[in-house]
């Protein structure tokens, strides 16, 4: 009995060990695989793989569309042309940036996945000292990076994008910027004016408080809370953060307790205890596209976003929320400073910019392939039908000049916002302080006060940050 | 769903309907059954001799090394390490010994995720998925065939059907605007449900989803129970209450027990309520597989909730070391 007991339990342990083990993955690899610059160089035929998070008739779907559509037989004809054998295939996501993040980060670990990773160009510090991606350089040979004629349109700010501790990892594909968008028509059942422009934060709740008087309608969406990610910290907390006059990352010291994060925690509060914004949306797991969906439903009145809002959430004929009114009845304004000259650098007006690229995978089999795909993807020729007749800011400067001037919110972008806006710090741990901050929101919007988040969040990033003499307080 | 498995050796061969539980455990689970079978007997039966009984028993062994023990001990060493999904400590992981277990021990999410659990286990499972399971079992007992097997097969169907799928369907009943509860209800500013009331939520998610099982065990139970002594008890004039008192709980209490058993480590292990709400709204769902799955691959902190996952299977085994004094005690008052 007792022994049967005994080995019933070994096999229990066992077998609850399953469940357990779930998280177990490989530790400590290091992808020395590929050293070869000139691996499979010379090969007749071969394959690569494009991923990015966007599908067709989903997220992102005009870049699907223009992966499958162009790239593939555009790239396979030219290659056919020079005697080879191409075969591109396309592996499409359609998920939320933080899952679609995890689901590379394992692939790029296992030594497998596609040959093209589309990366956020925050992501690449991270992804670097992990040892996932690899600088150029190393993979393809600096002669063959430096060669490319496509670097000198563009912008060093935009390849800092996707460059970390001075390397090139991957060839940015555009910047942005983010602006205040309203919807005219609620503006004017308000009595507000179409031409709005914020000078203060408290412009943006007075304009809030004559919304808050129209039946069923949100007046303002702030993006908070975990469940948006990265959406909360671009489009929400750090806007707000530079209104005060502070980055997040300053002279060696990470924004802690300090006045002005308390300031974007109250500028929260106001908004979410005072009944102008829907607290509900921050919480769901899905409220970011919910948030898309009501604006472009006409029931919300304010809602800070990137220019991805007006090219692909609510763009008429591929938008995931779809306003075929769009040109009518959305505005934008410049997102204003807590107070007038209270801004970074003393400015009236503030912004953020990201912008995203794609990486090699180093442990494609055909690195010099892989390198001319990525050159293909960046031409001047390629970027243009990326648009598909659309604006966008995007790494070249010659196709800037040429698409811009066709959209006047794209030109806002271009001329007004991108002068004054900021950029994230390029460091490894800078993920997990956005999700500090994302949790300090999510503090907010659920009852605590702004003092008591700010209090817990600069405990948290003291923590990842590796000491208080890193965080600013007080 | 696996780790469970062992303990069905608890219910007789008299199932009558075996098939269901079989459909969630995959072929090696066989192994233990014949192990606890085999040691228990004191004399050599089947004349295999210790050495030859070992080598029939070995390819099992290997797969249960590879597949269970292999990952618990790589557990067991993730949980000692700082291992990061990116960063520096992705590629060079460091040592750090206890620590990752003493952040754990004083971490306030960690209890959170284990009162959510318990929370999520006793409601569901215990209560939800036992309680449902006897009075289907019990009320469909003596309905026409058919009735009975269509009853069945509905129950069943919300059982089989893949969780995603389900957890889609849930999503659309819940949603706040246009979801059809909303609807039926004739709500105009719709009500929030996963938001307003997360636990709830999942926890009649699961019991809708796993009541199943239980049925299908309880009627094989309720089968156990001799005619004869219901039809006594009906004769001697004993309510329905004090039939079920004193007649058939002594017959199925061994059923109860393994029951019970089964859907507490599988409800306690269950990652379905993801699916829903993802732990949210802020952390308000977030039992500790979720929390572990949060953990883990959205914060990057694989080391950390390696540490996690390690006391998470002390707790399971904990579970399961009661359940087996549990059912040593029902057989000795059994006699069996």
């Amino acid at each position: 009995m007792q022994r049967s007991i005994g080995v019933r339990a070994l096999a229990l342990i066992a077998g609850l060990v399953v469940v357990a083990g779930t998280s177990a993955g490989c530790l400590g690899k290091s992808s020395t695989s590929n050293s070869v610059t000139s691996k499979n160089a010379d090969a007749k035929e071969f394959t690569l793989t494009i991923a990015a998070n966007a599908i067709s008739g989903g997220k992102n779907a005009t870049g699907a569309d223009w992966v499958t559509n162009w790239v593939i037989p555009q790239f396979v004809a030219a290659q056919k042309a020079k005697g080879r054998t191409a075969t591109v295939k396309f592996q499409p996501s359609g998920a939320a940036d933080e899952d679609y993040k995890s689901k590379i980060a394992l692939d790029l670990r296992s030594g497998s996945g596609a040959d093209i990773y589309a990366l956020d160009g925050i992501w690449v510090g991270e992804f670097a000292d992990a040892g996932y991606i690899k600088p150029l350089d190393d993979l393809v040979g600096a002669d063959k990076v430096s060669a490319w004629d496509g670097w000198a349109q563009v912008p060093q700010s935009v390849q800092a994008n996707m460059s970390y501790n001075g390397k090139r990892y991957g060839v940015p594909n555009g910047t942005d910027g983010r602006v205040l968008y309203f919807n005219k028509k609620l503006f004017a059942q308000a009595g507000l004016p179409a031409d709005w422009q914020p000078k203060s934060w408290d412009d943006i709740l007075a304009a809030g408080q004559s919304l808050k008087s129209l039946p069923g309608v949100t007046p303002i969406q702030l993006n908070a809370g975990t469940a948006m990610g990265e959406a909360t910290t671009m489009q929400g907390a750090l806007p707000l953060l530079v209104g005060t006059g502070q980055q997040i990352w300053a002279n060696g010291k990470w924004q802690g307790n300090t006045q002005a994060m308390r300031d974007v925690l109250t500028l929260y509060q106001k908004i979410y205890k005072g009944g102008l914004g829907d607290p509900v949306l921050q919480e769901d797991a899905k409220g970011r596209d919910e948030s898309f969906q009501e604006f472009a439903a006409g029931k919300i009145g304010i809602l800070l976003e990137s220019d991805y809002f007006w090219r692909s959430v609510v763009e008429p004929t591929k938008g995931i929320a779809k306003m075929a009114d769009r040109n009518q009845v959305v505005g934008w304004a410049k997102i204003p400073a807590m107070k007038p000259k209270g801004g970074i650098r003393g400015q009236d007006f503030v912004s953020m910019s990201g912008g995203a690229g794609n990486v090699i995978n180093p442990a494609t089999k055909y690195p010099q392939q892989a390198w001319e795909l990525l050159q293909f993807m960046n031409s001047k020729d390629a970027t243009i039908a990326r648009l598909g007749g659309a604006a966008q800011i995007t790494q070249r400067q010659d196709v800037n000049s040429q698409v811009l001037a066709g959209d006047p919110m794209l030109t806002f972008i271009s001329q007004q916002v991108l002068p004054l806006t900021a950029f994230r710090p390029g460091f490894a741990v800078y993920p997990q302080v956005s999700q500090a901050l994302q949790q300090a929101t999510l503090d907010v919007v659920s009852g605590k006060s702004p003092a008591d988040a700010a209090a817990a969040y600069q405990q948290t990033v003291a923590g990842l940050v590796g000491g208080t003499d890193k965080v600013a307080s007080g | 769903m696996v780790p469970a498995q062992p303990a069905v050796t608890a219910p007789p061969a008299t199932l009558a309907e075996p098939a269901p539980a079989s459909a969630r455990q995959p072929a090696v689970a066989a192994t233990p059954q014949s192990v606890g079978v085999d040691t228990s007997t004191p004399t050599d039966v089947a004349g295999l001799g210790r050495l030859r009984a070992v080598g029939f028993i070995a390819p099992a062994l290997v797969l249960i090394g590879v597949f269970l023990v292999f990952p618990a001990l790589w557990t067991l060493y993730i949980g000692a390490t700082n291992f990061r999904l990116t960063g520096v400590a992705a590629r060079t992981p460091d040592f750090v010994g206890l620590d990752n277990y003493r952040r754990a021990l004083s971490d306030p999410s960690f209890y959170r995720s284990l009162w959510l659990t318990l929370l999520f286990v006793f409601g569901s499972a215990v209560i939800g998925q036992n309680g449902l399971g006897f009075v289907f079992a019990w009320g469909l007992r003596g309905a026409r065939r058919w009735v009975r097997r269509t009853a069945e097969s509905l129950v069943l169907l919300a059982w089989i059907l893949p969780s995603s799928v389900v957890a889609f369907l849930w999503i659309a009943l819940l949603e706040r605007d246009d979801g059809t509860l909303n609807e039926l209800l004739g709500r105009a500013p719709g009500v929030p449900w996963l938001v307003r009331y997360p636990m709830l939520g999942i926890i009649v998610f699961n019991i809708w989803r796993g009541t199943a099982f239980s049925m299908m065990l309880y009627s094989a139970a309720l089968s156990a129970v001799p005619p004869s002594h219901l039809e006594t008890a009906r004769l001697a004039g004993s309510s329905t209450a004090q039939t079920l008192r004193d007649v058939v709980l002594p017959h199925i209490r061994r059923y109860a027990l393994s029951n019970t058993l089964l859907i507490t480590l599988w409800t306690f292990n269950d990652f379905s309520p993801f699916l829903l709400t993802a732990g949210g709204p802020n952390h308000g769902s977030e039992t500790t597989p979720v929390y572990i799955y949060n953990t883990a691959i959205v914060g990057g902190q694989m080391g950390y909730s390696g540490a996690i996952s390690l006391l998470v299977l002390l707790i399971n085994l904990l579970l399961a070391l009661v359940y087996l004094r549990a059912a040593r005690t029902s057989r000795r008052l059994s006699g069996g």
